[in-house]
């Protein structure tokens, strides 16, 4: 039962930072219809960027603030300067650009701070957090760091009237144009927070699985997934979808051990996480093509 | 009285194709004019025109403004509120929300909360559908929120795209009998395009007939409702 609630727990983990990259590629793509193969390089390159901060001698929490803002700013660049031109461009251009973008950074971030494997600190300090023997203390702060992020996303784009301008700019360019909403401008604020998410989960993750330059590529994958399932054009069924991917891979792996201490026969283990999360992904894309979230919407003309 | 709103030599490409070669009309403060034509006279690449979401040549001068070229944000800003075809309003928004989101360029809450009382003085209807998805409103309904959505933006000038379209009689007339109340009380000038000429013409003070992208007549709407041609080509009698 404690191996059981420790696997959950650790899948609630991971899956939060599926979450937010999830959320970040979705983001992008209901107002574009474009994937950014490059948000997890993006959100590395940032990770590496709290990893200077705080090796100049900032306390985490500082270096965290100043490289999430960094990388809003530098979202909000890469749109205007790189993809604005593209407007127009085909599909296939696009792809191109986010794959030139995707090396781009993880040569400079191998250049600048080499392949060499980091360490990362966790901010959460052991005496006061986790629950012994269900959930460490860097779980527990991953996931409570995500939900704060996500509720202020919530609220954000509920609430704010900036929010609303940026929804409508993704649901109805033209006409959000006719209420007089920059629509040019709320893409790249999307960039923007699309990137600044991106860093929040980079810099959560690093903890767990130290820090290099490759280091967000299998967790782009499990995001892509998690969007995937949750409806690709739904925000919050791509957050719903990286606690289920998350929680769905360990406990594959979970299941695979109890089965082999059981029988000693070895069916599925740790290195078959990634595999079976994309086959039951595609399971439930074979049964459910617009993802377990993906809203019809009701009309009526 | 002065014109709000004044086209001259005014040309409308899509791609390659032309749609309007030479459409000019004047638009005076506090009026109703109509545009009236058959499918494809340029009626609704005119309105498109105006807000600039179509290639554009010739001249559009916006209460003294010149407006050609400028970004249809920005012309939208000057208080243009253009009501398209097909109702454009957000459809997996609320109605509260896209009243919302049509008052999100204005910085005076307190206008904008009176604003809001107008509106719903209006269209009732709207009120008791506050939370509701745009989407799930009837053909009638969603045509309010478009028009109570363009009044949001406190406009000195409303364009409306066919606002009777697929939509009972009954409800139609309910809708004009508002539109001239609009313009009336609001001291909104109004452009209307109109499949229904004979509704426009009651509504409108001046008429413009547009064929094949070029303005063929124009004048006051009592003078335009006796042509002949007009009676035979778009009222039928």
């Amino acid at each position: 039962m404690e191996q059981f609630l420790q696997q959950l727990a650790s899948g609630l983990a991971n899956g939060a930072i599926y979450a937010c990259v999830a959320l970040a590629l979705v983001m992008i793509y209901v107002s574009t219809d474009h994937l950014n193969f490059a948000q997890g390089e993006m959100a590395m390159f940032s990770t590496y960027i709290s990893w200077q901060l705080m090796n100049w001698g900032l306390s985490f929490w500082v270096a965290f603030i100043l490289a999430v803002v960094f990388s809003f700013i530098m979202g909000v660049i890469i749109e205007r300067a790189i993809l604005r031109p593209l407007h127009n461009a085909p599909v296939l251009s696009v792809v191109v650009v986010f794959i030139g973008l995707l090396a781009i950074c993880n040569s400079v971030a191998g250049a600048i701070w080499s392949y060499l494997i980091k360490e990362f600190p966790s901010p959460f300090p052991k005496s006061s957090f986790g629950i012994a023997g269900v959930i460490g203390p860097h779980q527990l702060g991953v996931v409570m760091v995500t939900l704060i992020v996500l509720a202020l996303l919530f609220l954000f784009f509920r609430f704010t009237p900036l929010g609303l301008a940026m929804r409508a700019a993704a649901q109805n360019p033209q006409m959000a144009r006719l209420v007089g909403v920059r629509v040019d401008w709320m893409l790249a604020l999307g960039w923007g927070l699309a990137a600044a998410i991106g860093a929040v989960a980079g810099i959560m993750v690093a903890h767990i699985v130290y820090l290099d330059p490759n280091m967000m590529g299998g967790i782009l994958l499990y995001a892509f997934a998690s969007a995937l399932v949750g409806g690709i054009g739904n925000p919050a069924g791509a957050v719903v979808g990286g606690f289920i991917v998350g929680v769905l891979e360990n406990m594959v792996a979970f299941t695979g051990n109890q089965i082999e201490k059981a029988t000693g026969i070895y069916i599925i283990g740790n290195g078959e996480k990634l595999s079976v999360a994309l086959i039951i992904v595609i399971f439930v894309l074979t049964v459910k093509p617009a993802g377990l979230f993906g809203r019809v919407v009701v009309k009526r003309v | 009285m002065a014109s709000l709103l004044e086209v001259k030599g005014l040309k409308a490409f899509y791609g390659q194709t032309q749609s309007l070669y030479d459409v000019g009309f004047d638009i005076p403060e506090g009026g109703i004019t109509t545009l009236l034509g058959a499918n494809g006279a340029g009626k609704t690449t005119t309105l498109r025109a105006i807000c600039n979401m179509v290639r554009t040549e010739g001249a559009i001068r916006f209460a003294g403004k010149d407006v050609i070229g400028m970004a249809t944000e920005e012309i939208v800003r000057l208080r243009i509120a253009h009501v398209p075809e097909g109702r454009g309003t957000f459809t997996t928004m609320t109605v509260d929300e896209n009243l919302r989101i049509a008052a999100y360029t204005r910085r005076d809450k307190a206008a904008v909360a009176a604003e809001r009382d107008r509106v719903f003085g209006y269209f009732p209807r709207l009120k008791e559908r506050i939370q509701q998805q745009a989407g799930t409103l009837s053909g009638g309904e969603q045509q309010m929120l478009a028009i109570a959505r363009a009044l949001m933006l406190k406009p000195r000038l409303m364009l409306l795209d066919e606002p009777s379209f697929g939509l009972a009689p009954l409800i139609v007339v309910e809708i004009f009998r508002i539109l001239r109340r609009i313009n009336e009380e609001e001291k909104v000038s109004i452009l209307l395009v109109e499949q229904n000429a004979a509704l426009a013409l009651d509504l409108a003070t001046h008429a413009y007939v547009l064929e094949t992208g070029r303005v063929v007549m124009s004048g006051p709407s009592e003078v335009v409702k006796n042509d002949e041609n007009v009676r035979k080509s778009y009222l039928g009698y």
